[in-house]
């Protein structure tokens, strides 16, 4: 069957979720973790992924690398991320266009960089190591942003084909970051998508985003804030279904990070992107 | 195009700092205002961080409530903001930072209970092994117990105070009803293991504390319990050991 090889959807793996899957081994194609989540000597949250792992294909997502840092790379980190890569042997490793380590100090946030060469050049040169080091091609992912620097050379889409061509990485496209931005920065999301190098996707995020609103201040707009805490947004799908009926399926993931619902809530989310990836795969036979 | 390292270093300032004021190189937008876009980042880094702290020391934002402690977790965190990237490794200075945090000092045992929190913690994330029983000790020839070496757990530790602490965690963690704990209960050395998958807390026999710390210092036995009152109770305080899960390993004689 060449259906058990098409790319299918997954979710992000809550502890709260843990000892239900292990019991229950729903028919989920894959699960991905945070890194630094397993950064630990040892405790429940190996043991509990070494089973989940031995059940599951998993993709391991780092958000600590901090790989648009000026001043280098966390020290250490990425021998970390190796060792947790080396033992979990995931399907695809990935991490971010951003920073979040200025000196030693952590800051806990994927933080936004300003789109020019010499970023380019300092983040081409990090995702090399970073690939040199773990000794696989690594996915990197477009940011939630909020704010645009003064003096940018160029397009945020225009940066990661760059990228990807330069230092040969992959790149994990978050429609529901594109989603933030857009409204955010006053772009049009279908744009940015058409404009994306989609040829070096080979994973997509999907999430949920809180709306604020600022009716009172003058000028004030709504506000997308990238929360990861609810379900995922009609306009997320809709672009998600499109990108789809154009590239075929790719590995979806659903991510909840923030007031994790009951696993069955979260399991008919990853449905339904799972649904979205077989329409693809009849509409293409169909057509064959 | 000011420099990267520029930015980072006055956001970096700006996120932490405890009054807003956004970095020059922020862009101008129609519509939103430059501060309300930075303030979700530092909205961001602040209730992710405090998050973290409450999730390491429930206990103590219990003791404190949650305005306080969410008031105290910022001062901590512009003090002391994480050195890493694993999040799990923040927050072990919180305890000496309660030392010195004046409008806490009405609650003197607060430092020593974020103490326990923060082992319990480490217990969980520590290395696994696995425990052995009383009755390998029990096998050896009793000329050979003074000499004998008792492995600890990597999860194993110990938290010495003068104040309740295991009532005080207990009460407020475990009981459907929080008890009120007096000065009568006086000191507690809690004794903190993960034998597999749980962590556990102990109520340490007095005197027990410090023949544990020597032992986890590799000391022998016999040297251990060498200091000990006269009225010290050996085999308890092995009972509770090896009943807790706290012994892996057993080393006859003397060290190298």
């Amino acid at each position: 069957m060449t259906a058990d090889r098409s790319p299918r959807a997954g979710a992000g793996l809550k502890p709260e979720h843990q000892r239900h899957i292990l019991d229950a081994q729903p028919d989920i194609g894959w699960f991905e973790v945070h890194a630094e989540n397993y950064m630990g000597a040892g405790g429940p949250p190996h043991s509990f992924l070494e089973r989940i792992r031995a059940l599951y294909p998993l993709s391991l997502h780092g958000v600590g690398l901090s790989i648009g840092s000026a001043g280098g790379m966390t020290p250490g980190h990425l021998a970390r991320l190796k060792t947790v890569a080396d033992r979990y042997e995931p399907f695809v490793v990935s991490e971010h266009l951003a920073w979040s380590t200025h000196e030693g100090v952590f800051l806990n946030d994927l933080l936004p960089l300003p789109y020019d060469e010499a970023t380019l050049a300092l983040v081409t040169r990090h995702v090399d190591e970073v690939q040199s080091v773990l000794g696989r091609r690594i996915l990197i992912e477009n940011p939630s942003t909020y704010l645009r620097f003064e003096g940018e050379e160029m397009a945020e889409t225009e940066f990661l084909r760059t990228l990807a061509r330069q230092s040969g990485c992959g790149l994990l496209l978050d429609i529901n970051n594109v989603v933030v931005s857009a409204a955010n920065l006053g772009f049009d999301p279908a744009a940015y998508l058409a404009a994306f190098p989609v040829e070096h996707v080979g994973e997509i995020h999907l999430a949920g985003h809180a709306v604020l609103h600022d009716g009172a201040a003058p000028g004030g707009e709504r506000l997308l804030v990238d929360t990861h805490d609810r379900a995922v947004s009609d306009e997320v799908w809709d672009l998600h279904r499109h990108l789809i009926g154009r590239l075929g399926p790719l590995p979806t993931l659903i991510e909840w990070d923030a007031d994790v619902p009951a696993w069955p809530v979260l399991e008919a989310e990853v449905a339904r992107a799972q649904s979205v990836l077989r329409q693809d795969g009849v509409s293409r036979a169909r057509a064959a | 195009m000011r420099a990267l390292a520029d930015i980072q270093r006055t956001f970096t300032h700006a996120l932490l700092q405890p009054v807003l004021r956004v970095p020059d190189a922020v862009g101008e937008r129609a519509g939103t205002s430059r501060e309300r876009r930075f303030r979700v980042y530092r909205n961001n880094v602040k209730a992710s961080l405090v998050a973290a702290l409450t999730a390491r020391f429930p206990v103590v934002r219990r003791l404190v409530g949650d305005e306080f402690f969410e008031a105290m977790a910022l001062v901590f965190i512009g003090q002391h903001p994480p050195l890493s990237p694993v999040l799990a490794e923040y927050g072990a200075g919180f305890a000496r930072f309660l030392e010195g945090f004046e409008p806490a000092a009405d609650l003197p045992y607060l430092p020593d209970v974020a103490r326990l929190e923060w082992a319990r913690h480490a217990a969980y994330h520590a290395a696994d092994a696995a425990p052995i029983g009383i009755d390998r000790l029990a096998a050896l020839a009793p000329e050979d117990l003074h000499d004998a070496r008792l492995v600890l757990h990597p999860a194993a530790a110990l938290v010495d105070s003068p104040w309740p602490i295991v009532s005080i965690w207990t009460t407020n963690s475990v009981d459907e009803e929080v008890r009120p704990i007096g000065p009568d209960h006086g000191a507690e050395t809690a004794l903190v293991t993960r034998p597999r998958h749980d962590v556990l807390i102990h109520r340490l026999p007095a005197g027990a504390g410090v023949a544990i710390a020597s032992l986890q210092a590799g000391r022998p036995l016999g040297e251990a319990i060498a200091g000990a009152p006269a009225d010290f109770d050996l085999p308890h305080m092995l009972a509770v050991l090896f009943g807790a899960g706290a012994i892996t390993g057993l080393l006859k004689g003397a060290p190298e």
